[in-house]
C-alpha cells in the first residue's frame, strides 16, 4: 500500500499541470499515474503548432509542449507512474481513498486523501454518428489515424474522406495531404465548419480539399477495406434531399465527430454526472459530488484548447490542496448556474461565490452580435459572434460575485440591443 | 493402413462441430477447409446466438429443425463445460399481447412438448414480472421456457476447432474450394486456390455458399438465400438490461425481434428479417428501415430500452434459407463421397452438435469404417480473463507472466497476454484477436486499442505493421511506411 495526498490520474495536459501546481502549493506526496509509457497524453501525437499560446507564451507544437512540461515535472519530487493503469478507486471515507492500479510489477493499491482524475476523452465512433452499411477496414478515428502515422510510422490509406470539419478533422485532411494522399473531401453535416476560420484556410483551401457542408455521409461501401461511401445533401433540417445521393471512391474514412469525456471510473464511484457535459457535476473548485474527487481537462469537459485544459488542471490542484489544508471544501451556499436561450452548457454547475471563478461554457448555435449576461452579477459580456466550435472562458472576480443574491447564476445569451425576458 | 481422407469445406459452428467429432476417429485424416482468413466469420459470426429450447419448429413441417434443437440444447450443456465455452442458461418468455397472440403461445406448448422440450408452462402477468423485472406492462401471458440459453458464438467456434486441431485435423485457411473433382463414381479431390487436396469424403458444411458447392457435383434441388437480420448491441453499463430472453409471438418467416442480454452483459435487440437476392450473400449492411423496424419491435416487449446514445455497434447477420426451410443433412443421391450439411438457418447454432454426430452415422451407412481412439481429448482451455479474476489470481499471473501487467484494451481490461495468446492459437487480424478477447468490443469500439493490437500481431507474426490484417483479405491497416505516398 502506498499513501499519498494526491493521486492524479492521467498524465496529460491537465495531469501533468496538475500535479505541477500541486507540488508548488506544497502538497507533500503527490502521485502521477498514465497507462501510456510516456507522459503527455495525446499531445505526442500531435505534430502541429498551436500549442501553449498562454501557458507558456509560446507557438508550441505538441511534442513541444510535452518537453516544456515534462521538463518542470523533472524539477519536482512527484511520484511518477507510467505504464501503469487505473483499474479502480473506491471511498474510503472523507479523508480516504483507494487507487487501484495494474502494471507489469503487479496490482499497487494508492490510498490518498485526494484525487484529480484527468483522464482525457474518447472519440465518437462510426456507430454513434449513425453511420450505416458494411463494418469494413479503413475506418478510422482522427485520433486513431493520427497515432498511427505520426507514432507508429504508418500510413493508413490513398484516398480519404473525412467526417467533420472540427479542427481535428481539418488538421488530419492537411496531415493526409502532406503525406501524398488525396483527400477527396471533408464532409460535414452543419451549414458552417465546425472548425477555426485559420484552419479552413491553412488545412483545406491551401490543399485544394474541398468541404462539403450540410452533407451527410450515409453509409460505407466495401467488404474487406472500404470501397465507397454514400453521400447525401441535407436540407434545413438536416434531412437527406431526394435525389442528392452519390457516391465518393475512396479507400478511408476518418471520423472525427466529437469527443466524450472518459469518466467511468467516476461513474463506478458513483459521482453526479451532468447529462449535458458527460462528465462529473462540478463546483469551482472542480470537485466532483465526493468531497475530495477532482476532474479536469478534457476528461472534465472537451476544451478547445490545451491552455484551458492545462488551467483546469491548475485549477483543481488548488482546490486539492484547499482540501487538504482545510480539511475539505465548505461553501455557505451552493449557486447552481442556470441556462437560459442559446446556451449548451457552462461549467462549473456550482458556485460558492466566495473565491473568483473560471468558466466554461459552449453556444448551442452561431449567433452574431449577441452578449452573454449573467443576470445575478448584472454582467454583460458583448461577443462579434459565438459559435458551438469556440469555447467560451469567462473569468468572474470574487467582488462582482459578492454582489449575486439568491442561490443561482443565471447565464443567458441574447441578441445585442434587444431586451431579456421578451 | 491408408487413412481415408475427410474434407470438410467450411469452418462454421457446423463444420466445426463435425470436425470435433469426427477427430474422435483413428483411421481417417480430416481437413477443416475455410476460405476467411478465420475460422466462424460466417454466418456464426453475428446472429442471436440463442441456444433455442426448441418450440418453435414444426415437426412435420420441419423434421430436422425440431429433433436436432431440442437434443443440441441439452449436448451443448456438456459441451460447453468440456470446452470451457460460456453460456448462460437463463430461459426464454415469448410474449403475447393479444388473443391471437395468446392462441399462438399454446399452438408453441403442444409443438414443445411433442418436440419433448422439457418445463414449458404457460405463465400469467404476475409470474412474468417475477422472472423479469423489465417486461413490457401490457404483457398478458407468456411461454416460459427454462431450458433455453445463449452462448458465445464465436468463441464457441473457435474452442471446438483448437479442440479438433489438438485432436489432430488439419486446418486450412485461405483456403476457397473451387471445384470438385470426381471419377464417375466418387470424389477424388478437391481443387482450391491453394492447390489440390486428395480427398475420400466431402462434408458441404459452407454455410451460405452450400448451393454453390452442391452444385459442383450436379445438385441443383435446393438454393440458399440469405435472410438478413440486424441488430443493436448496446454498452454493458448500459440499463435497463433483461434477465431472461424476450420473444415476441413468432412470425412465419423469423422468430421476431429479441430483447436479450448477451453472455458478456451487454444488452442487445435484433434481429429483423429481410430476404435478400440469392447471391448477395456478402450484403452485410445495416439499414435505415431495418434498424427503425428493430427497434420499435424491441420497444413492445419491455418497459424500457435504453437510451440510443449508449448503442455501441449496430451490424447484420445472413441467415443461410433453404429451398423448403428445413436443414439439409443428406447424402448425394447419387455420387458417393459427398453429403450435405446444408442450409442450417435457425436453430443452427444450437442443433450444431447434434447435427455433428449425425455425420459419423451416414458415414458409416455409406460404408465408411471408422474406428475410435484411445485417446482422444475432450477437453479444450479457454484463455484466462485477467478482467475477471481475482485481485490474487491477478498478482500470481502477472508475476508468472509481466504481459498480464499490460492493459491493451482499456474499456474490456484486455492484456497483452492474453492478445499473446490468442495469437498463439491462431488469431492473425485485429478482428481475429478481438473475438477470442474481447479487446475493442466495448465503448470506444477499438480506436484506442486497435492500432496497439497491429503492433502486438506485427511483433508476433513477424510482419510490417502496415501489413497486419484487420479483417480479411486486403483488409491491412495500413498501405505502407508514413513516406510510401510520397516516394513514388
Ligand atoms: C440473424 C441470425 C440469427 C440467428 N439466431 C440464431 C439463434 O439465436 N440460435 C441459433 O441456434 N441459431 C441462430 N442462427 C443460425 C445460426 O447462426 C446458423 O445456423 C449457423 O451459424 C450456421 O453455421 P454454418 O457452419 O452452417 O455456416 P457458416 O458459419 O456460414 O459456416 C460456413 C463456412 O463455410 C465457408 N465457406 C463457404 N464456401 C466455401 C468454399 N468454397 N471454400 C471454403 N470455405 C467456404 C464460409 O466462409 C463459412 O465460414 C441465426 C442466424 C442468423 C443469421
Amino acid at each position: 500500500m502506498y499513501s499519498y495526498d494526491l493521486v492524479v490520474v492521467g498524465g496529460g495536459a491537465s495531469g501533468i499541470a496538475a500535479s505541477i501546481k500541486a507540488k508548488e502549493l506544497g502538497i507533500k506526496k503527490v502521485a502521477l499515474i498514465d497507462e501510456k509509457n510516456y507522459l503527455g497524453g495525446v499531445l505526442p501525437q500531435c505534430i502541429h503548432s498551436g500549442f501553449g499560446l498562454v501557458y507558456f507564451k509560446e507557438d508550441l507544437t505538441g511534442p513541444e509542449f510535452t518537453e516544456k512540461l515534462a521538463q518542470k515535472v523533472m524539477e519536482t519530487d512527484l511520484d511518477i507512474y507510467t505504464s501503469t493503469f487505473v483499474s479502480k478507486i473506491a471511498y474510503r471515507d472523507y479523508f480516504e481513498k483507494l487507487v487501484y492500479a495494474v502494471s507489469k510489477h503487479g496490482i499497487k493499491k494508492f490510498k490518498t486523501k485526494t484525487i484529480i482524475y484527468s483522464t482525457g476523452c474518447r472519440e465518437r465512433n462510426i456507430y454513434e454518428i449513425g453511420i450505416l452499411g458494411n463494418r469494413p477496414s479503413g475506418v478510422f478515428t482522427a485520433g486513431e489515424a493520427q497515432t498511427l502515422m505520426d507514432i507508429y510510422g504508418v500510413m493508413p490509406g490513398r484516398e480519404i474522406v473525412i467526417v467533420g470539419s472540427g479542427d481535428i478533422g481539418l488538421i488530419m485532411a492537411r496531415r493526409f495531404a502532406l503525406q501524398g494522399a488525396n483527400v477527396k473531401a471533408v464532409v460535414e453535416i452543419m451549414p458552417y465548419p465546425g472548425g477555426l476560420t485559420r484552419n479552413i484556410v491553412q488545412c483545406l483551401n491551401d490543399f485544394n480539399i474541398p468541404l462539403l457542408l450540410n452533407h451527410s455521409v450515409l453509409r460505407v461501401i466495401g467488404k474487406n477495406r472500404v470501397e465507397e461511401v454514400e453521400v447525401c445533401k441535407l436540407d434545413e433540417n438536416r434531412k437527406c434531399i431526394e435525389g442528392s445521393k452519390f457516391r465518393i471512391k475512396c479507400d478511408t474514412l476518418v471520423i472525427s465527430a466529437g469527443l466524450v469525456p472518459r469518466v467511468e471510473l467516476l461513474e463506478d464511484l458513483g459521482v453526479t454526472i451532468d447529462p449535458i457535459t458527460k462528465s462529473a457535476v462540478v463546483n469551482d473548485r472542480l470537485e466532483t459530488s465526493l468531497p475530495g474527487v477532482f476532474v479536469a481537462g478534457n476528461s472534465l469537459v472537451v476544451n478547445d484548447l490545451v491552455d484551458y485544459a492545462v488551467e483546469q488542471g491548475e485549477m483543481a490542484a488548488q482546490g486539492a490542496s484547499e482540501f487538504i489544508f482545510n480539511k475539505g471544501i465548505n461553501a455557505v451556499l451552493w449557486k447552481k448556474v442556470k441556462l437560459n436561450g442559446n446556451i449548451r452548457f457552462f461549467i462549473p454547475q456550482l458556485i460558492s461565490g466566495e473565491k473568483a471563478v473560471t468558466m466554461y461554457g459552449r453556444v448551442l448555435t452561431p449567433e452574431e452580435n449577441v452578449k452573454l449576461k449573467v443576470s445575478e452579477i448584472n454582467k454583460e459580456i458583448p461577443f462579434v459572434r459565438v459559435r458551438p466550435s469556440e469555447m467560451i472562458r469567462l473569468k468572474l472576480s470574487k467582488d462582482e460575485l459578492s454582489s449575486a443574491r439568491g442561490e443561482s447564476l443565471t447565464f443567458s445569451i441574447f441578441k445585442r440591443g434587444a431586451q431579456l425576458g421578451e | 493402413m491408408n487413412k481415408e481422407k475427410i474434407a470438410i469445406i467450411g469452418a462454421g459452428i457446423i463444420g466445426a462441430s463435425i470436425a470435433r467429432v469426427l477427430s474422435r476417429y483413428e483411421n481417417i485424416e480430416i481437413h477443416l477447409i475455410e476460405m476467411e482468413t478465420d475460422v466462424g466469420w460466417g454466418v456464426s459470426k453475428a446472429n442471436t446466438a440463442i441456444l433455442h429450447a426448441g418450440y418453435d419448429d414444426d415437426p412435420f413441417l420441419y423434421p430436422n429443425r425440431a429433433k436436432y434443437c431440442v437434443r443440441g440444447n441439452y449436448l451443448w450443456r456438456k459441451w460447453s463445460k468440456q470446452l470451457q465455452i460460456r453460456t448462460s442458461w437463463n430461459g426464454s418468455l415469448v410474449l403475447s399481447f393479444s388473443k391471437e397472440d395468446e392462441e399462438e403461445l399454446y399452438n408453441l406448448l403442444e409443438r414443445g412438448e411433442r418436440n419433448g422440450v422439457k418445463g414449458l408452462r404457460i405463465i400469467e402477468k404476475r409470474e412474468i414480472q417475477k422472472l423479469e423485472e423489465n417486461v413490457s406492462p401490457n404483457v398478458t401471458l407468456a411461454l416460459w421456457a427454462p431450458t433455453a440459453g445463449q452462448i458465445s458464438p464465436f468463441e464457441a467456434v473457435a474452442a471446438l476447432v483448437e479442440n479438433a486441431v489438438e485432436n489432430g485435423v488439419i486446418l486450412h485457411l485461405e483456403t476457397k474450394v473451387l471445384d470438385i473433382v470426381e471419377d464417375g463414381t466418387r470424389i477424388t479431390k478437391l481443387v482450391t486456390n491453394n492447390g489440390e487436396i486428395e480427398v475420400d469424403w466431402v462434408i458441404n458444411a459452407a454455410g451460405l455458399y452450400a448451393d454453390y458447392i452442391a452444385k459442383l457435383v450436379g445438385e441443383e434441388d435446393f438454393k440458399i438465400t440469405p435472410r438478413k437480420g440486424e441488430y443493436f448491441l448496446f454498452n454493458d453499463r448500459a440499463k435497463p438490461k433483461v434477465s431472461r430472453i424476450l420473444f415476441p409471438a413468432p412470425k412465419p418467416k423469423s422468430k421476431g425481434v429479441v430483447v436479450t442480454t448477451t453472455v458478456d452483459g451487454n444488452l442487445m435487440i435484433g434481429p429483423n428479417a429481410t430476404d435478400l437476392p440469392e447471391d448477395e450473400k456478402e450484403n452485410r449492411e445495416t439499414t435505415q428501415e431495418g434498424l427503425e423496424e428493430v427497434w420499435r419491435e424491441a420497444s413492445k416487449l419491455v418497459k424500457n430500452l435504453p437510451s440510443k446514445s449508449e448503442v455501441i455497434k449496430t451490424f447484420a447477420g445472413l441467415r443461410p434459407e433453404p429451398t423448403g426451410g428445413d436443414f439439409v443433412i443428406r447424402p448425394h443421391n447419387s455420387l458417393l463421397g459427398f453429403i450435405n450439411v446444408a442450409g442450417i438457418r435457425s436453430p443452427g447454432i444450437t442443433s450444431a452438435p447434434a447435427i455433428a454426430y449425425e455425420v459419423p452415422k451416414m458415414l458409416l451407412h455409406l460404408g465408411a469404417r471408422l474406428i475410435l481412439k484411445k485417446n482422444w481429448n475432450p477437453i479444450r482451455r479457454r484463455i484466462v480473463k485477467f478482467s475477471r479474476s481475482s485481485n490474487r489470481r491477478k498478482r500470481e499471473l502477472i508475476a508468472m507472466n509481466p504481459l498480464y501487467g499490460n492493459i491493451v484494451c482499456q474499456c474490456e481490461m484486455v492484456t497483452e497476454a492474453e492478445v499473446v495468446e490468442a495469437i498463439r492459437r491462431g488469431a492473425k487480424t485485429v478482428e481475429g484477436v478481438k473475438l477470442r478477447t474481447r479487446a475493442g468490443m466495448g465503448k470506444c469500439q477499438g480506436a484506442f486499442c486497435r492500432i496497439k493490437i497491429a503492433m502486438i500481431l506485427s511483433r508476433e507474426l513477424k510482419i510490417k505493421p502496415w501489413q497486419v490484417k484487420v479483417k480479411g483479405t486486403g483488409s491491412e491497416i495500413g498501405v505502407g511506411d508514413l513516406f510510401s505516398l510520397l516516394r513514388k
